[in-house]
């Protein structure tokens, strides 16, 4: 152990900063992170054992236990429960002979679900050893069951088995805009850095990871704080279920996101960037290192880029399966080795983000649209959409329709049109902007996308009348729970109250107090959480009982308190131990 | 530089560099706390100190005060949040405040007597948390531990030390032991450590002082906390704070 540690240690430079990856090659050689190998780091990285152990327990895809040669974990998204996910699981734990949770007496296989892998499009999806699976179906499990008894090595594997598409359906101005390596960079340089930011402001870009900050505002903070060291961030960790635009981008556009990375540096004065991709975005991994491999070649990263006298470079940083760590200080602490926790702000990132340096964190497709901008100029961008939105917005489309994949639409489309062309049909709702967003009736499909009205990240997941607004409610509430980094008590007890009150009502313990409480704990995480996650986590129940009423109302007892439990199954145990099964021995479940 | 923020209607003075928290105590003003504690860096994590800055919600231990700023931090919909907050760390873990010893020098019973807390609301989640016994004078009942992160703090900047850190994620967060069988024993923390006296509540506990003082003579069975954290955090109406402290920190001061 104590060799492969030291070649990974080397790797790592024996640098804390890179915890992430180090446990990451731990966790691949061994199935699990061994209490040895905590040892061992923590004197090699010079930090306390409880910082690894932390780490290793905070992320989904560290483990302290040994998993299975062969670890599969199956999306738990909505989408992939529309497609029949949970059947799919039971019959891949009955070919396994493994239960869900758990890891197989001969170690050779584990199974558990994972919250949203980005495959909303091309479900029921899954991850083995961390690389995607798609498009599950029992033929496929049946072949995956051979291949693993056999222990076929993952390199060995059929590769329809990993076929990721883009599914790109409707391309608008970014994904049709002509672009050549290098000429956004050229441009930046050849018009002068203050008026290639002065385009970007003029565009109106807006940062599309949802929560629209102004990028050339951003871009100008940053660049003001006067700092030994700047850096960019590109946050790749697209956790929102049934957002997938980010995997299609960085599978296809890649060069247009480095070079918009790279127009940042230039512009704020970084030495270095990073793109944090999310660990189920593995399967990218290499195409992505040989992206910016073959940009060091042309000469588009290093030294001196392009003769300009640019000096900026990029590490690829893989999360570890946490959906917090998509917002912004959460990553930013990820990539310095340590658990996905909001930070406190003031300071914000602008001034004080990695290693405390004035840091720029922006989506994947700002920094594309950025790129583009800086070709093409503000104009170009700003004449499309709307006037606090301009230019356009690509969108993950899913669900309950006929063309799920990528579509860009300008800004200020009626949702009603986006609905035509992706074919959806008989329509119920529109969840928009992933579970932290809202949820939309068909009464709706006339508003707009747009920051003014319905702002997304680029999640819609569409849901036709044989679907049940509870189950869609309690899937987004467990994921909220799951994922809650549990820093503040509102967040860390409110969702998982939230979760068990849900389920009270839904699973028939429920009376009317029942959602009047429900509706008051909402309230409370809402507004008291640390950060996003917690103060958006009660949207999917505040917005569907907004809009069906009644159908919490259907699920409700008649009687005026119910208690969560089952009271006379509870005493099922006293009555075996007292030989007892008459009358006296049963309890009504309320005095009525 | 120095300024003025509007606190319930009450003009008070800070200095730069100082939170909201910092400059209502130095007015003599309480907002309630549990992970805050003055002279370790703020967290910010158990949020009853929530106040409403310009119409938004922040967290007074971390925001720093800005001159015009209005707070309103005494009206009845911030009291009953945190009366909510308060319950929800009491159904979280497990504590039976009748049976611990450190009843009456509890902080978080302190504020939940003075937030009017008089049930649990919530229904409980009765974790499954172990104690950790096995070191010679302290002790550890992680059914009582809140997350405030105050003895992880403790160790790393007063005792130059790192015995503790949290661990997990969610509902399933837990405090661990810097020590290779994750034990208290085998750590290095010693009985004189800041880190084992910082407690808000019973979960560090140091051995054989629980009833020197009985319960019902005890600081927050006669005070309010308002009025015991005002004086031993610098308020105005300061008087020596081992005066107020809860007798084990009395004891650690000799």
């Amino acid at each position: 152990m104590k060799t492969f540690l030291d070649t990974v240690l080397a790797k790592a430079n024996y640098q804390p900063v890179r915890l992430m990856s180090i446990l990451r090659d731990v966790q691949a050689e061994y199935r699990h992170i061994p209490a040895e190998a905590i040892d061992i780091l923590a004197v090699a990285l010079k930090i306390p054992r409880t910082q690894i152990i932390a780490v290793v327990e905070f992320y989904s895809f560290f483990h302290l236990t040994p998993q299975g040669r062969y670890d599969i974990l199956i999306s738990d998204s909505i989408t992939d429960r529309m497609l029949d996910k949970e059947n799919l699981l039971s019959y891949l734990s009955s070919a396994l002979k493994v239960k869900v949770g758990e890891v197989r007496a001969d170690g050779l296989v584990s199974l558990n679900n994972t919250s949203c892998t980005g495959m909303c499009d091309q479900g029921p999806a899954g991850l083995v050893n961390g690389l995607a699976l798609t498009r599950l179906d029992r033929p496929k499990i049946d072949e995956i069951a051979i291949l693993i008894e056999g222990q076929t090595p993952l390199q060995e594997w059929p590769a329809h088995l990993f076929a990721v598409n883009d599914n790109i359906h409707k391309a608008g101005l970014l994904l049709n805009a002509s672009f050549e390596k290098g000429t956004a960079i050229q441009a930046a340089f050849s018009n002068g850095t203050s008026s290639t930011l002065a385009e970007l402001d003029y565009s109106g870009l807006r940062g599309r990871g949802g929560a629209g900050f102004k990028t050339a505002m951003k871009w100008r903070f940053c660049a003001e704080e006067k700092a030994d060291a700047h850096y960019v961030v590109c946050n790749a960790d697209e956790g929102e279920p049934g957002t997938f635009k980010d995997r299609v981008l960085l599978n296809s556009y890649a060069d247009q996101v480095f070079e918009g990375m790279t127009l940042c540096a230039a512009i704020i004065g970084a030495k270095q960037g990073f793109l944090y991709l999310r660990g189920e975005y593995l399967h990218l991994y290499d195409k992505l290192q040989a992206t910016l491999a073959q940009r060091r070649d042309e000469n588009l990263l290093g030294t001196d880029i392009l003769g300009l006298g640019l000096d900026f470079d990029i590490e690829i940083c893989l999360g570890a399966g946490a959906y917090i760590c998509g917002e912004e200080s959460a990553l930013i602490e990820s990539l310095e080795g340590k658990p996905g926790i909001p930070r406190n702000r003031p300071p914000y990132p602008v001034s004080s983000g990695y290693l405390n340096k004035p840091t720029v964190v922006n989506n994947v497709e700002t920094f594309m649209a950025a790129a583009n901008i800086a070709i093409h100029g503000g104009d170009w961008f700003a004449k499309v959409g709307t006037e606090k939105s301009t230019g356009s917005k690509i969108l993950s489309i899913c669900g309950d329709c006929a063309k799920p994949g990528i579509y860009e639409y300008p800004f200020g489309t009626p949702i009603r049109q986006i609905l035509d062309d992706c074919g959806a049909e008989d329509v119920m709702g529109v969840q928009i902007g992933g579970p932290s967003g809202t949820f939309i009736s068909n009464q709706e499909l006339d508003r707009k996308l747009a920051f003014e009205d319905l702002a997304t990240g680029g999640s819609f997941i569409v849901f036709n009348h044989s679907r049940n607004v509870l189950a869609i409610a309690q899937n987004f509430t467990h994921f909220f729970a799951h994922e809650s980094c549990g820093f503040c008590t509102p967040c860390r007890v409110g969702t998982s109250l939230l979760k068990n009150q849900l389920d009270k009502i839904v699973n028939g313990h429920g009376s009317a107090g029942d959602v009047a409480e429900l509706e008051k704990i909402c309230q409370l995480v809402k507004s008291n959480s640390h950060c996003g996650l917690g103060q958006t986590a009660a949207n999917p129940i505040l917005t569907t009982l907004q809009r069906y009423p009644d159908v919490y109302e259907k699920q409700l007892k008649d009687i005026s308190y119910e208690p969560g439990f089952d009271l006379d199954g509870s005493l099922a145990i006293a009555r075996r131990m007292a030989h007892r099964d008459d009358a006296a021995a049963h309890l009504s479940q309320v005095e009525e | 530089m120095t300024g003025t923020i509007n606190l319930d209607g009450q003009t008070i003075p800070f200095t730069e560099g100082q939170t909201i928290i910092e400059a209502a105590t130095a007015a003599g003003v309480y907002i309630p706390h549990l992970c805050h504690k003055p002279g370790y860096t703020p967290h910010g994590s158990c949020k009853l100190c929530t106040v409403k800055v310009n119409g938004r919600n922040c967290s007074a231990c971390t925001f720093p005060a800005a001159d015009g700023q209005t707070v309103i931090s005494n009206n009845d919909e911030l009291a009953h949040d945190r009366r909510r907050i308060t319950q929800m760390l009491f159904v979280e873990g497990n504590h039976f405040c009748p049976s611990c010893e450190k009843s009456g020098n509890c902080q978080l019973q302190g504020v939940a007597y003075h937030l009017q807390m008089y049930d649990n609301h919530f229904p409980h989640f009765f974790a499954l948390r172990e104690v950790d016994a096995s070191h010679p004078d302290i002790l550890i009942d992680h059914n009582r531990c809140i997350f405030c992160n105050l003895c992880v703090r403790a160790s790393q900047e007063k005792d130059g030390k790192n015995v503790f850190g949290i661990a997990g994620r969610g509902i399933n967060k837990r405090l661990v032991i810097n020590s290779p069988s994750g034990q208290l024993k085998d750590s290095d923390i010693a009985v004189d450590d800041c880190a084992a006296h910082i407690c808000p509540t019973g979960a560090i506990l140091i051995k054989r002082t629980g009833f020197q003082v009985p319960i019902g003579q005890r600081i927050y069975d006669h005070k309010q906390i308002s009025e015991v954290a005002l004086a031993a955090e610098g308020g105005s109406c300061s008087r020596p704070a081992a005066a107020l402290a809860p007798s084990q920190e009395v004891a650690h001061d000799k």
